[in-house]
């Protein structure tokens, strides 16, 4: 490695947030695989009662959240470079939207008689969406952090490792629906 | 710059893999699972700034999506 190369490594926020981040990322691995093991345990019943989700919903969702990920890169930026970053409230806008979207969604299907008791696929739908909706819940608190630094004129290490750190988070909530929105809506 | 663009074209090339495409065959769940794993390394490299990380961070991210990868693919394919 060349000293450059040593110089610019650099840890996006607290070391220990990244054990945290981990440590969801494993768990929600463990989630995934309950839904393959479901799968190819019950495709018949996966593949009816999937009809019972909206697709259309979740791809919109998926790009919501891309979306604010792209801005919250943005506004980083230009929070490390004493810039106005006029993109953060677009992301927080973008992340309730997500909520809004979500909550629709729970409420279509559970109108149309599905519910987390009617059988395993809906379960792990409730719960493990669910799950994943507190953490954008919490990921809502992490881009408000980051609106209220953008506010201030300039920010110091301690507040830049914080916005970093805010920033990951929000980053994680995007990964982690990567990989529920094709498991439980395209994988038929 | 590529990064975002990039994204959602994957995005709406597996869901166009996914619904129009039916979904319903082996090849096809694997490509699109496939796809959503290349999504996340790119999120966590690019986004959450992994690829600038010491070696031991991005290490272990590395190896996430790769036994994750496994893993989920193993069982579609099972």
């Amino acid at each position: 490695m060349t000293a450059t190369a040593a110089r610019t490594k650099h840890i996006p926020g607290e070391s220990g947030l990244w054990v945290f981040l981990f440590g969801d990322m494993i768990m929600f691995s463990v989630f995934f695989g309950f839904v393959a093991v479901l799968h190819g345990r019950h495709p018949a019943m996966f593949r009816a009662s999937q009809q019972a989700l909206h697709p259309g919903l979740g791809l919109l969702n998926t790009l919501l959240l891309l979306t604010a990920s792209a801005l919250v890169v943005r506004g980083l930026r230009h929070l490390r470079t004493g810039r106005p970053a006029r993109t953060l409230p677009w992301a927080l806008l973008c992340a309730l939207g997500f909520a809004a979207i979500k909550g629709s969604e729970y409420a279509l299907v559970i109108r149309a008689g599905h519910t987390p008791s009617s059988n395993d696929f809906f379960m792990y739908y409730f719960v493990f969406t669910g799950i994943h909706l507190a953490h954008l819940t919490i990921g809502l608190g992490a881009l408000t952090v980051l609106v209220v630094l953008s506010r201030r004129p300039s920010l110091g290490p301690g507040k830049l490792l914080l916005a970093e750190g805010a920033a990951a988070y929000w980053h994680m909530v995007d990964l982690l629906w990567l990989l529920l929105f094709p498991l439980f809506y395209l994988v038929a | 710059m590529w990064v975002f663009p990039a994204l959602v074209v994957a995005t709406l090339s597996s869901w166009l893999l996914g619904i129009e495409g039916g979904g319903m065959s082996t090849p096809i769940g694997c490509a699109v699972v496939t796809i959503a794993l290349i999504k996340v390394r790119v999120v966590g490299l690019h986004f959450m700034e992994l690829r600038n990380a010491p070696t031991a961070l991005r290490g272990a991210f590395e190896v996430y999506v790769v036994v994750t990868g496994a893993v989920l693919l193993a069982l579609h394919l099972t």
